[in-house]
């Protein structure tokens, strides 16, 4: 860990990952050296359940702008599934 | 370098180590075959853990004379992929210094015990693996050379301390004994070349034997031939030779 960002959060939900479907149990958020990218640093998102394993991991690498981006998609898309639920 | 009608051979494989607290640990140990004596290097894998990368650079280090084990860090974190298993230790906050240090003196040990060994033994690491790398060597005893390639951290201030990382590597720089190689990429963000100009200072006052070597057009991780976004090959070639001849004059 190189950049000392990097946090942790309980999650609940699904993903799929190399191991097909599995319980999310934490998301991992941090800005550190991707896998893939070809960038120095990038934001990190993981979906995992470590009671299950490293294996459970659903893991996404996006600059800062995507990363950005992403997270006003979902919240334009919860507001728009809070009013949907409110009728 | 190797004639062509010479006989080469080694042998690399997985191994069993023990660690800080007792723990066993796993290893990938290359060395080369023969009788010996041969230098020990441990190696300290990157933040990207104990991955392909770290693997062939060890039976690199074995092709070139060198008795090199490399321990997994994380390996209390679980087994999986490298990449999984290096996620995983990240959201725990990384492993934590004293526990490196622990598996360090492990490795250490093993080296040194092994009938081939000729007694001397350095370090190496990258990136993070840097950082463990100078730590190691200001705390083990009888570490005959240090190589730091773009250690990060190694230099910090309080703010980028944690309850894994307490210390800041440079601020023990007096009870390093090993004569130090640092090389590092002018356009890396950490360390950067204020972080490199300061160790500098700090060996410099401190009457240590260094020798840093920077390149302009490089940046983080630029001996990565598996990151084409990182590799230089220019920087990379050079600075391998460096490497090799740092070593020979310190280890053999």
């Amino acid at each position: 860990m190189c950049t000392m960002i990097s946090t942790k959060h309980p999650m609940t939900g699904q993903a799929k990952g190399r191991t097909g479907w599995f319980p999310i149990g934490q998301v991992y958020l941090a800005y550190d050296h991707p896998e893939r990218s070809q960038l120095e640093h990038a934001v990190l998102l993981d979906f995992a359940n470590e009671d299950v394993g490293p294996d459970a991991r659903l893991a996404v690498e996006l600059s800062i702008d995507q990363a950005t981006a992403l997270a006003r998609h979902i919240l334009a898309t919860v507001d728009q599934a809070q009013s949907y639920e409110k009728g | 370098m190797k004639h062509t009608d010479e006989y080469e051979g080694l042998v690399a494989e997985t191994v069993m180590v023990t660690g800080a607290d007792g723990d066993p640990i796993h290893a990938y140990h290359a060395r080369p075959l023969g009788p010996g004596p041969f230098p020990g290097i441990v190696l300290f894998h990157h933040r990207p853990g104990w991955d392909s990368w770290y693997r062939s650079t060890t039976r690199l280090f074995a092709a070139h004379g060198y008795s090199a084990i490399c321990p997994d860090l994380f390996c209390r974190v679980g087994h999986g992929e490298p990449d999984d298993v290096a996620a995983t230790a990240r959201a725990a906050g990384g492993v934590s210094d004293s526990q490196v240090v622990g598996d360090a003196a492990g490795c250490v040990r093993l080296l040194r015990s092994h009938p081939t060994s000729n007694g001397k033994v350095g370090l190496f690491g990258t990136c993070s693996g840097g950082r463990h790398a100078y730590l190691a060597a200001c705390q083990l005893d009888d570490i005959a050379a240090l190589v730091d390639c773009w250690g990060g951290n190694i230099v910090a201030n309080d703010d980028a301390l944690t309850a894994a990382q307490p210390i800041a590597p440079a601020n023990l720089s007096d009870r390093l004994t090993a004569p130090v190689l640092g090389l590092f990429g002018d356009q890396d963000q950490n360390p950067t070349p204020d972080d490199v100009n300061a160790l500098e200072e700090i060996l410099r006052n401190l009457g240590k034997s260094y020798e840093f070597h920077r390149y302009p057009d490089a940046g983080h991780g630029f001996f990565y031939d598996d990151r084409p976004s990182a590799y230089r090959t220019a920087e990379a070639v050079d600075g391998w030779s460096k490497v090799w001849s740092f070593l020979d004059r310190h280890l053999s």
